[in-house]
């Protein structure tokens, strides 16, 4: 139907409906009543016209797209007409809107897309269980002799491969540095259980996977491009890993990283690894991943691998390493590990965040509906249907939070684009983005939001009492006292949400700061910290290792400014390390099947003092017993407190692989990472020889940075290929391992900040309002001799009433939210009192200011000036 | 709308349903406007029967979309004015024949629920 047929049909319908009431008119005319009285009655008989007219041309179908429109050019005119109501609507909405899309894009691309992998979900990474506890729960590395025997023997899996994340050396080549890699070492089937190809070249075969293969590598498509110019003539040409040729025989697809997402190339763990530790049942250093047989469930594999590892076990009970089961989980799990609940937590928060904003904008809608009322009275009484009223309101907030979402969106797409540019570390922040089902979300949200914002907004005109309102809003005495009270029970709402948020940011936030103030053990300032590695195959013996790290540490001890320098496998805040079994010389012998491990590091003599980790008894490496006549070991406190309680452990032998070592020293506990208990370690001598990979520490009282240049030109100038990597103070070192904790902090205060912000506005709204709705009240009061100070008194009570009953209700619900972020919390507890008295404290003063200043304004009122604004 | 069903406490609405039928039987007599449409129904019940133009007007237009009656402009012979005739087609004339039977069957359905005895004499 046309437009003009539309108009023609609602002219017609107009003539039909007067040219009747006329003659009705006429006929009451008739039948002898005055003309005055004979309209009224004839209005009286014909009922409300316009109404009528509505709800006459409603017969004709087309007339909900008319309708739609007309209430759509009326809201466009309403909002207009309030820009600045309608400007802060739309913030508000957008930033709710916008922190919700943002974060469910994150959820959804890396907790809910699946795994870039065939049929991932009968893809599990495997572990060994702990052997004290026979609980499954046990997530341990898996020795290479038990995959061995798993691979084998079982009957769940339809494959199982084996990955080991380690650290290379690329050379020097084609006037490019040296440079230090994240490596992974795959069993050669890994990339097949996995179901996926390299993107150009071949996989491994099992011919590479043996010791007498030729060196054969993967590339990851960032280093082929960055390092080779994506070149293709890479492939089969050699490139040399820790001084040795390696064949590139393939690139993997962009944004493959199993098992890390830093992981840079790839090569076959048999022909690196020596065969010893690929068949020992103890040495637990492999990921192991499995595909389920179909049919076959995630717990019926784990029994049948348990069965393996206690026969197994049954073999060797004279070796208390070798463990007896068997765990999984799904490789998400793996791969998403800790960030899952931080995620989902942060998730809620913006879910809490999106609620306020919605409850502010239904807040503002119901505050402008109020003020309206005497407009909306009249069109009642003109005849709108109050479904029409309702229709405009709804779309109405239709507009705002549309407007309010496209904006969200583009705010949510700079974040993740941030995000996504900043945190490489993230696992599968490659798989974030906006698609079809982000923005299907999104239009969910600001459906969800329009109609709740509106129906809100819609009950509370909902009134009958035409006439009522029309008296109240002409003599203005006490207006709309449900409507403020709805506009309380919003408010009260908004403010418990607040509650929740600040009391869970408060929480992290001191978390937080207890984690980066945690006691490491020594010194975060006055640090530096280089990685560096020697090549196996350019220093094969260990008096080519030890002369390099002693040359290498004079000269570092040598420059100028340099207080103390050390070497150590691992410092503190890089991680756990491997663990050694030891045995006490001096104790009588464990009963069978019990073992006793710990930390194990090797550093020089020097490190402690260049570290700050304080030296508490005995004295440190004697600097002459080198290679193998150095068979000392110094003990950390807890290691003495452990395993020498009430004994004197200086003097003792420990007994590690068949070599007893000497107790001469006693040290200050570290830590392996911030926030973990410091566990006992046992330090051995870097001039033994043995290891060949750690970390330099420098130490000085000047500018740290200015030592990494010239400590490296030492080192480039000792072996050219040899490089540098992670030049990082001690507190950047501590920084990175608390990256996580530090921005989900960051974003849970950012969000609090953001509702308290709300909240504060919503009450000044309120309290503006109802001071506005009394203006006359007070006026009468002040001129009856109310003091001004009670005016202003009881102005502030009533708005504080609704903040107080918010706080109660935030603060009763916050004792469940603290419970589901328990595992997040350092050091604190859930009901941490003071947390909760500065939420309280806070969020009374902003309540109190957003009040003041309407409560203020009240009692300045001049009564005259008050009464006669009528 | 409200206050206009509060005026017709007195008498009956028109019972749901019945009043297109009623509006077809009128139109049977002839070509006639909405008024006297109303009016006729109201007269012919002694004002029992209370005519709501809100539900009078949809209803007249309600059959006209329907194809039961058609409607035209013309001059009132006894006012000299235009008044908008609705006329009863042949499609509207066998609804009302459907209409009128159905009615007939309900009501006396109802009948011999409530007088058993009226039945028999």
């Amino acid at each position: 139907m046309n437009w003009w047929q539309i108009k023609n049909r609602d002219a017609d319908l107009e003539r039909e409906l007067r040219s009747d009431l006329e003659l009705e008119e006429e006929e009451q005319r008739e039948a002898g009543i005055s003309e005055d009285e004979a309209r009224y009655a004839a209005l009286r008989a014909f009922g409300n016209p316009t109404l009528i007219r509505e709800q006459t041309s409603a017969i004709w179908s087309w007339n909900w797209l008319e309708s739609l429109a007309r209430d759509l050019r009326f809201s466009l005119r309403a909002l207009r007409r309030t820009p600045g109501f309608t400007v802060i609507a739309i913030l508000v909405m957008a930033l709710g809107i916008g922190a919700n899309v943002a974060l469910f894009t994150v959820v959804r691309g890396v907790l809910l897309k699946p795994l870039p992998f065939y049929d991932p979900d009968r893809l599990v990474m495997l572990y060994e269980a702990d052997l004290h506890q026979d609980d499954t729960a046990g997530l341990n590395l898996v020795s290479g002799g038990m995959y061995a025997e798993w691979k084998n023997q079982n009957r769940s899996y339809s494959n199982l491969a084996l990955a080991q994340s380690i650290r290379v050396g690329l050379s020097a080549s084609g006037g490019q540095l040296p440079e230090k890699l994240n490596s992974a070492l795959f069993s050669w089937d890994m990339l097949r259980t996995l179901g996926v190809e390299p993107a150009l070249g071949r996989d491994f075969t099992q011919a590479d996977d043996s010791p007498g293969a030729n060196g054969t590598v993967l590339l990851s498509w960032g280093l082929w491009k960055r390092r080779f110019g994506a070149d293709p003539a890479i492939l089969n040409q050699a490139i040399d890993l820790d001084a040795q040729p390696y064949t590139v025989i393939g690139v993997m697809p962009a944004g493959f990283d199993f098992p890390d997402p830093s992981t840079q190339l790839w090569t076959p763990v048999y022909h690196d690894k020596p065969e010893d530790t690929m068949t020992s049942f103890s040495n637990h250093m492999f990921r192991v991943a499995g595909r389920l047989k179909p049919g076959v469930s995630a717990s019926q594999s784990v029994a049948d691998l348990s069965v393996i590892s206690q026969r197994i076990h049954n073999e060797h009970l004279n070796d208390p390493f070798v463990f007896r089961s068997a765990s999984s989980r799904p490789l998400l799990d793996y791969i998403v590990g800790e960030i899952k609940k931080p995620l989902y937590l942060l998730l809620e928060a913006t879910c809490c965040l999106l609620l306020i904003a919605c409850l502010n904008v239904a807040n503002l809608l119901v505050a402008r509906a109020a003020a309206r009322r005497k407009e909306l009275a009249i069109r009642s009484a003109l005849g709108g249907g109050w479904l029409r009223l309702m229709g405009e309101r709804l779309m109405e907030c239709l507009l705002l939070s549309t407007s309010g979402g496209v904006l969200g969106l583009l705010l949510a797409f700079a974040a993740l684009h941030w995000l996504t540019q900043t945190r490489h570390d993230m696992s599968r922040v490659e798989s974030i983005h906006i698609d079809g089902v982000v923005a299907a979300f999104t239009v969910g949200v600001i459906v969800l939001c329009a109609l709740f914002s509106g129906i809100i907004a819609a009950f509370s005109i909902r009134d009958k009492r035409i006439l009522g309102v029309l008296h109240e809003t002409s003599r203005a005495v006490s207006g709309g006292g449900a409507r403020a009270w709805l506009r309380k029970m919003l408010l009260t709402l908004e403010v418990g949400l607040t509650v929740i948020l600040l009391i869970g940011a408060g929480l992290l936030l001191k978390s937080y700061e207890r984690l980066r103030s945690a006691d490491m053990g020594c010194s975060t300032q006055d640090v530096i910290t280089m990685h560096l590695g020697l090549p196996d195959a350019r220093y094969p013996t260990p008096a080519l290792r030890a002369n390099f790290y002693d040359t290498l540490l004079d000269r570092v001890r040598a420059l100028p400014g340099v207080d103390a320098a050390g070497f150590v496998t691992v410092a503190p805040g890089q991680g756990d390390g491997p663990d050694w079994a030891f045995t006490i010389v001096e104790h009588p012998a464990l009963p069978q099947g019990n073992g006793q491990a710990a930390l194990r590091r090797w550093a020089d003599g020097q490190y402690f003092r260049a570290m700050g980790i304080p030296m508490l008894r005995g004295r440190t490496f004697d600097a002459a017993k080198r290679l193998d006549a150095a068979n000392e070991v110094v003990i950390s406190q807890s290691f003495a407190s452990q395993y020498f309680p009430g004994e004197d452990p200086l003097g003792r032998h420990l007994r590690v692989r068949g070599q007893n070592a000497v107790i001469v020293g006693i040290v200050g506990d570290t830590r392996y990472a911030i926030g973990e208990i410091p566990r006992p370690v046992q330090y051995y001598p870097l001039d033994a020889g043995i290891e060949n990979v750690g970390t330099l520490v420098v130490r000085s009282r000047h500018d740290l940075e200015q030592f990494a240049l010239p400590v490296q030109r030492i080192v480039s100038e000792m072996d050219r290929d040899l490089p540098v990597s992670d030049v990082l103070t001690m507190n950047q070192l501590l920084g990175k391992s608390t990256l996580n904790q530090s921005s989900n902090t960051a974003l849970l205060v950012a969000f609090a900040t953001l509702s308290l912000l709300l909240a504060a506005v919503g009450l000044f709204g309120v309290m503006s309002y109802i001071a506005a709705q009394r203006t006359t009240e007070i006026g009468v009061r002040i001129a009856l001799g109310a003091k001004r100070e009670h005016v202003m008194r009881k102005m502030l009570l009533d708005g504080m009433r609704p903040a107080v009953f918010g706080l109660v209700v935030g603060l009763a619900a916050s004792l469940e939210a603290g419970q589901l972020m328990r595992d997040l919390l350092y050091e604190i507890k859930p009901l941490d009192t003071s947390v909760y008295a500065a939420v309280a404290a806070t969020l009374l003063a902003v309540a109190a200011a957003a009040c003041m200043v309407p409560a203020w304004r009240a009692s300045r009122l001049d009564p005259m000036q008050a009464l006669r604004a009528e | 709308m409200s206050s206009m069903a509060k005026q017709a406490q007195q008498r009956v609405g028109v019972l749901q349903g019945t009043l297109d039928m009623l509006i077809l039987r009128t139109l049977l007599y002839g070509p006639a406007h909405g008024h006297q449409i109303g009016k006729h129904i109201q007269r012919t019940t002694n004002e029992f029967l209370q005519m709501q133009h809100g539900s009078l007007y949809p209803a007249l237009h309600r059959l006209e979309r329907r194809g039961w009656v058609v409607s035209k402009w013309e001059t009132a012979p006894d006012r000299n004015r235009e008044f908008k005739y609705y006329r009863l087609t042949e499609k509207g004339r066998k609804q009302l024949l459907a209409e009128e039977s159905q009615w007939k069957q309900m009501a006396e359905a109802v009948a011999r629920v409530m007088w058993p005895a009226a039945e028999e004499n």
